[in-house]
Order: C-alpha cells, then sequence, then structure tokens
C-alpha cells in the first residue's frame, strides 16, 4: 500500500486536503504528518498552506520542517498547494519580502492595484473563485479536460524565473504560472481539494505518480 | 475567458434540518443539510454556505457535525455562518472542513475580532456579513444602514462605510444582505449591491430576495456581484443550479458548467 503524508505545520485546512486525498484514492495511506521521519517515510508528500508567508516561513523554520521539505523535494513526489506552492519559489512581496524556500527559482508578487477586467470593471483582489487553467503537458494533467475550471483564492501569485517550469497558466486579467513542474515537484496556485471532479482527478494522478515527467 | 461569477445556494439551518423563514419567520422544514448539500454540488454549485439561524450552543455543535459530514464527501468551498464569535467557533468550524466563516453580529460589536480573525487564520477565510436595510426616503439619495438581531436593531453606521472598514479590518469577501428584500421573491437590492460592490476591493456576494433565475443574473449585471446567493429557490426544486447557470450564460454572464 503506497502512503502520502500531509505536511503539517500549523497554517491551513490539513482535514479537507487530506479527506479529498482519501476520496480520490481509497487504496492510499493518507497521514497528516508533523514529524520528520513520518514525512520522509511517506512515498508522496504533500505541502498545503494558507494564510500569510511570514508566519508560514517561520513555522517551517522553527519546527526544521524546511530542511524536511528541501530533502523531499530531492528525492520523492511533491505536490505544493497555495501558499505551498508560493513557499517554495525564492522569496515573495508579501509582508515586505520574505525569504522562501529556494527550490524553484522565482519570486511571489501581488497582483497590481486597480486593474480592469474586460468590461473595464475593477479586478477584485483576491483572485477567488472558479477560473480555467490552461494546462501544458505534464502527466498530472492526464484526464483532465484542458482549460478546466479549479477554485483560487489567492493575492500573491508566482512568477518563476525560468519559464520551462511553467506547468500552466491562467487569466486574471493577465496570464499568470497558476502551477509549476520541476522535476519530482508539482505545485499548484489553486485548490484541487475545492476543485471538485478536475481536481480530486489530479490528486489521483498525483498518488499515482512516479515522479517522472 | 476568465474567472467565472459564482451561484452559492445557502442552507438554513436550525437543529440539523434545513428550514427557510420568510423575514425570519413563518419557519419551512426543507430537508436534511447533508443530502441537500450533495445533491447542489451534483448540479455545479460553485460553493455551499451554511447559515446556523438560531445559533444557540448546542446548534453549534450540531452545525459542525453536518459540516464535517458534507466536507468528507462534497470537495467544493464551504461557508458557515450564524453564531460565529470566538477564535474558538472559528477553528472548530475550519477543523470539521469548512472553508471560510461568516462574521455578522460579532463584527458590529467588536470589529477588531475581524482583524483578530484575519490574522490568526487569513483573509481568505474571513466572509463578513453585513445586513444592510435602506434609510433613505424615496427622494433621498439612497442611503443604508447595518442592521442586526436579523434586521430588527438599526446600529446607526452607514453600510458603503462599513463595508470599506471590514475589507480594511481583513475581512477577504462580503456577504451583503437587503433586509428589505430577504424572503420576498422581489430581486436583490441592486442599488445597494452595486454601491457596495463598487466601493470595495474584494469579492461581493448579493443575497436576499431572489425569487427568479432572472433576478441572479441582474445581481452579476447591473448590482456589479461576484457572486449571488439563493436558498429557498433551489431548496423547494422551484429552479435547479443548472437552470439558473444556463439562464446566467444566456444574458452573457461567464459561469463554471459542467
Amino acid at each position: 500500500m503506497s502512503s502520502v503524508a500531509v505536511i503539517d505545520y500549523g497554517m491551513g485546512n490539513l482535514h479537507s486536503i487530506a479527506k479529498a486525498l482519501q476520496y480520490a484514492a481509497p487504496e492510499v495511506k493518507v497521514q497528516i504528518a508533523s514529524d520528520a521521519d513520518a514525512i520522509l517515510r511517506a512515498d508522496r508528500v504533500v505541502f498545503p498552506g494558507v494564510g500569510a508567508i511570514r508566519d508560514c516561513m517561520q513555522a517551517l523554520n522553527e519546527s526544521g520542517l524546511s530542511a524536511v521539505i528541501q530533502n523531499v523535494a530531492k528525492t520523492k513526489p511533491l505536490l505544493g498547494i497555495c501558499l505551498g506552492m508560493q513557499a517554495l519559489l525564492t522569496d515573495s512581496e508579501e509582508n515586505d519580502q520574505t525569504e522562501c524556500l529556494g527550490i524553484v527559482s522565482g519570486h511571489v508578487v501581488h497582483f497590481p492595484e486597480s486593474s480592469k477586467d474586460s468590461d473595464g470593471n475593477i479586478l477584485k483582489i483576491p483572485h477567488m473563485g472558479w477560473n480555467q487553467v490552461h494546462q501544458l503537458k505534464h502527466p498530472l494533467w492526464d484526464n483532465i479536460p484542458q482549460d478546466s475550471r479549479f477554485y483560487f483564492v489567492h493575492s500573491y501569485y508566482a512568477r518563476p524565473d525560468v519559464v520551462s517550469v511553467v506547468a500552466a497558466t491562467t487569466d486574471y486579467p493577465d496570464a499568470f504560472a497558476c502551477a509549476l513542474a520541476q522535476d519530482n515537484i508539482f505545485a499548484v496556485q489553486f485548490h484541487p481539494e475545492k476543485s471538485q471532479t478536475a481536481g480530486l482527478q489530479l490528486l489521483k494522478n498525483f498518488l499515482h505518480w512516479d515522479g517522472q515527467v | 475567458m476568465g474567472l467565472a461569477k459564482r451561484i452559492i445556494p445557502c442552507l438554513d439551518v436550525d437543529n440539523g434540518r434545513v428550514v427557510k423563514g420568510v423575514k425570519f419567520v413563518d419557519i419551512r422544514d426543507a430537508g436534511d443539510p447533508v443530502e441537500i448539500a450533495r445533491r447542489y454540488d451534483r448540479e455545479g454549485a460553485d460553493e455551499i454556505t451554511f447559515l446556523d439561524i438560531t445559533a444557540t450552543h448546542h446548534n453549534r455543535e450540531t452545525m459542525a457535525h453536518v459540516v464535517e459530514q458534507v466536507a468528507g464527501e462534497v470537495f467544493i468551498p464551504l461557508t458557515v455562518g450564524g453564531g460565529i464569535r470566538t477564535l474558538e467557533d472559528i477553528r472548530r468550524m475550519l477543523n470539521a472542513g469548512a472553508d471560510k466563516v461568516g462574521i455578522n453580529s460579532a463584527a458590529v460589536f467588536n470589529p477588531e475580532f475581524v482583524r483578530g480573525a484575519a490574522q490568526r487564520f487569513g483573509s481568505q477565510c474571513i466572509v463578513v456579513a453585513i445586513d444592510a436595510k435602506k434609510i433613505s426616503r424615496p427622494a433621498e439619495e439612497n442611503r443604508w444602514e447595518i442592521f442586526t438581531h436579523g434586521g430588527r436593531k438599526s446600529t446607526g453606521i452607514d453600510a458603503v462605510f462599513w463595508a470599506k472598514k471590514m475589507v480594511d479590518y481583513g475581512a477577504g469577501e462580503i456577504l451583503l444582505t437587503s433586509m428589505d428584500r430577504d424572503g420576498t421573491r422581489e430581486g436583490f437590492d441592486l442599488p445597494l449591491t452595486r454601491a457596495i460592490s463598487t466601493a470595495v476591493s474584494v469579492p461581493v456576494i448579493a443575497s436576499g430576495g431572489v425569487g427568479n433565475l432572472d433576478h441572479l443574473a441582474d445581481g452579476i449585471i447591473e448590482g456589479k456581484a461576484d457572486a449571488v446567493l439563493a436558498a429557498s429557490i433551489f431548496h423547494f426544486a422551484d429552479y435547479s443550479i443548472l437552470q439558473a447557470k444556463e439562464r446566467m450564460a444566456s444574458r452573457g454572464i461567464e459561469v463554471r458548467l459542467p
């Protein structure tokens, strides 16, 4: 029986993610884990998060989980979700520039204030709701129709240094990288655990992914 | 193509059952919340909101169990409102599987609660619910005030001012209910919706008064709302969520279709 660990560092609604993973793949052992050994023993690791990036990085650094994630990033399939995606980059504009894990080279930036949508209305921030995800080739998109909608809620987004790590884009109003892929790492800005059929399929794909592209 | 406008069915829950009152009286039983949530999810609801209409301690526990059950099989965002007064109330609901909580009266009595909640749990899960009632006379410029206690008590606070203040304090979204229209089936208060939605940077959910599918589309097009919330038109199966989306799409609104 394969296993997946959902990293618990006090940020985010882990139960939703754990429940969605279990529903997507009943045969997989799903575990919420804050302990390094348990995380490193799992076959795959999910790195979730909501809230502010400084609190997130502080919690990771104080608990020693930063080093664990660095290790996982080199050794097994890793799925970053929302703040868990943003934390993988070099740094974030949020909270007056916060240093992040630096696993994927790039920056996290805020949506431009006072942008307009196509009808001339002010673009609301946070970007909240179901938006279309334009997929680029990757096994984690298997069996998910192109441009399917996923549920987003965020005010910052990732701007990777290298365009080849972009695994999908979403328009708000301009295209931004809503999914990143780098070797055995996949990361998404949206919430697959809250994105109904498409989200569950993505989680299922992750739980069967060998980390190869 | 881009971000879809959302349809959010609302389940008014009393002691573990879905009910719907007209202007908070005349309560009719509409069924089992878990079963109804399941149906809305199948029909394509973008989120589901549970409103604890009595908000007693006992009811809150019942609500947490309902959310727990729904969260185990319905994988779309869930919001719980009604009786959220402490950080512990929020933590309890988030742990049960809610993604957001609606704060209403507690925000009016203690705005700092909103700030503390946003700092602790993140703005993304803090919805401030505003119950507004028109106080201007017909010839005057429109003005609305915040009401509490199910629309019975005026606070003297201007609704637009209050919405902006709540966003400054960390609200990630505003759930705006017209107390004049709630339960009437006459449609949203569109000037109110537009006044709030164009005044704040965060998404606004229009609520109160939906009686037919065009009312939903009007809330988006004329009210400039980012999402529309309705209860009774969906509960009694007058219309399905899918029909609502098809009507909105036919009026040029971008929606998420299955």
